[in-house]
């Protein structure tokens, strides 16, 4: 039984592997946020401030898709993208990707259904002010994103949250395979089943650790915006 | 949906297309396999071998046995490396892989707690210890994943005579994860397991199991290796795929599955030459 080496070990002796896998964890879970962002934040602006029959339930259904099933999302991915499957001619599974894929469309809900509550409460709130000014649907939509971008952070922050954290989708579509499609989480996963709990704990904290200064990047991104905004 | 969104999400889509056709133009292959193979360091120690030999990247993805054959099956994997012989001929037979190639071969043993509760401890009969468990309605965790080895434990108790289906008790637990998995549970909670040698000698975790049954012929644990048939998915990369398979079926990859082991024991024994294995 070999003892191989703790977590702390690679971290403090800059293992290559080991940053190979927290920047393709960063990558992964920070592009599937940009592009739930670009999805999410329009779509929640829209409905807040659109008023069409169904829209409660859709609402509803919205807030329940913020609970998706990872590894539910993982098997429609996995399913839509493999050889068999429609988008098979892509060869997009087991690829960062695929990642990329799963977790945008787990992340996208929670952003648009944040954003839609953030957005209708400044819209209660300003609605005299801007409908005074007399901007069309797009323009009324634009100003309430910007005035409320800084709450929009904490929308992306649990987006991010959930994206690191998960490793059901990720592990089904992108395959855990070393050096290409391994991850935190996916790694974490692979040393308890190989009975390494102690550098698996090692490595949750590692991932703890980087959630933390991610968070903290995007707190103090925030205070020095509001600031220099006044 | 605004125009401007539009077109971001076309830029996306587009994007992660020419990503994946960027990973694609490299020299790699993905290869759908056991757990055994993986949880047990054997690809660690052999893949770099390959690569420098013959500079291409294996992408292993490790699955149950079941799961990796129906990986190839749907076109996800260029060629499958897994162990349960009768399941990889079905696969040849029903058109999905070209030819079957035996690689190599270890041997399951029946980990149990030190306290051996249904008295088998040292047993060379894998038959009457599997009997003796199902007597003393002694805890065993099963895999219960379709795996290479949960077919073998399911072939076992049926020599035994056992129609586990039906008589199994609340001493036996189907837990459809893993090798390391179940090991894992079986640590936790002191029951019996069948495991493969390779990944029980790479395995931390174990607390107060140990040893209960070895060295019975009918613990033999074959691997095959087997290309997935380019005419059923012309994405498969047979060329490169091929490579693969002949390099670890040659004397060089035999001698590198050979001189991997853990602590100075050996964990795998190749036999290419062997046709009838």
């Amino acid at each position: 039984m070999p003892d191989g080496p703790s977590a702390l070990q690679l971290v403090l002796s800059g293992d290559p592997a080991l940053f190979a896998i927290v920047r393709l964890s960063l990558y992964v879970s920070l592009s599937a946020v940009a592009l739930a962002a670009l999805i999410g934040i329009p779509l929640g602006a829209w409905i807040a401030l659109t008023r069409f029959p169904g829209r409660q339930g859709f609402i509803v259904l919205l807030n329940a898709l913020m609970g998706l099933p990872p590894v539910v999302v993982g098997l429609a991915v996995y399913l839509a993208l493999s050889r068999s499957g429609p988008l098979g001619a892509f060869g997009l599974l087991f690829t960062p990707s695929a990642m990329i894929v799963a977790q945008t469309v787990l992340v996208a809900p929670i952003i648009a259904a944040l954003t839609r509550q953030t957005i209708e409460d400044l819209w209660l709130e300003y609605r005299d002010e801007l409908t005074a000014m007399n901007l069309g649907p797009l323009g009324r939509v634009m100003a309430l994103i910007w005035d409320a971008r800084f709450s929009l952070v904490t929308a992306l922050l649990a987006g991010f949250g959930r994206a690191a954290a998960e490793v059901g989708a990720i592990i089904i579509v992108g395959g855990n395979i070393e050096g290409f499609t391994r991850t935190m989480t996916t790694a974490i996963a692979l040393e308890t089943s190989r009975g390494d709990l102690p550098l698996a704990v090692g490595l949750g904290l590692v991932l703890i650790s980087i959630v933390i200064a991610v968070n903290a990047l995007a707190w103090s991104v925030r205070r020095a915006g509001e600031r220099s905004a006044g | 949906m605004s125009m401007l969104t539009r077109r971001l999400l076309i830029a996306a889509t587009a994007s992660l297309v020419f990503a994946s056709h960027a990973v694609a133009q490299d020299k790699s292959i993905v290869v759908a396999s056991t757990t055994s193979t993986q949880d047990s360091g054997l690809f660690a120690h052999i893949l770099p071998m390959f690569k420098a030999r013959n500079g291409i990247d294996v992408k292993v993805v490790a699955q149950g046995t079941g799961q990796a054959l129906d990986t190839g099956r749907r076109g996800d994997a260029d060629v499958v490396f897994v162990h349960a012989k009768p399941a990889e001929e079905k696969f040849v037979s029903e058109g999905f892989g070209v030819r079957r190639h035996p690689v190599m071969y270890n041997d399951f043993i029946l980990i149990g707690p030190k306290s051996d509760p249904a008295g088998i401890k040292g047993s060379k009969d894998i038959v009457a210890a599997l009997s003796a468990i199902k007597a003393k309605g002694a805890d065993f965790i099963s895999r219960g994943d379709k795996s290479g080895t949960h077919q073998a434990e399911l072939n076992l108790w049926k020599i035994a005579g056992i129609d586990i289906a039906k008589d199994k008790g609340p001493w036996y637990k189907e837990i459809g994860q893993g090798m390391g998995a179940a090991l894992n549970t079986a640590s936790a909670s002191n029951a019996y397991v069948l495991a493969d040698r390779g990944t029980w000698l790479s395995f931390k975790n174990r607390g107060d199991l140990g040893i209960a049954a070895e060295g019975d012929k009918r613990l033999f644990n074959q691997y095959g290796i087997m290309l997935v048939n380019p005419e059923k998915h012309p994405s498969v990369k047979k060329d490169l795929g091929q490579q693969f398979i002949d390099w670890l079926i040659s004397s060089e990859g035999q001698k590198a599955i050979a001189g991997y082991k853990i602590n100075g024991e050996q964990l795998f024994y190749p036999n290419a030459s062997d046709s009838g294995a």
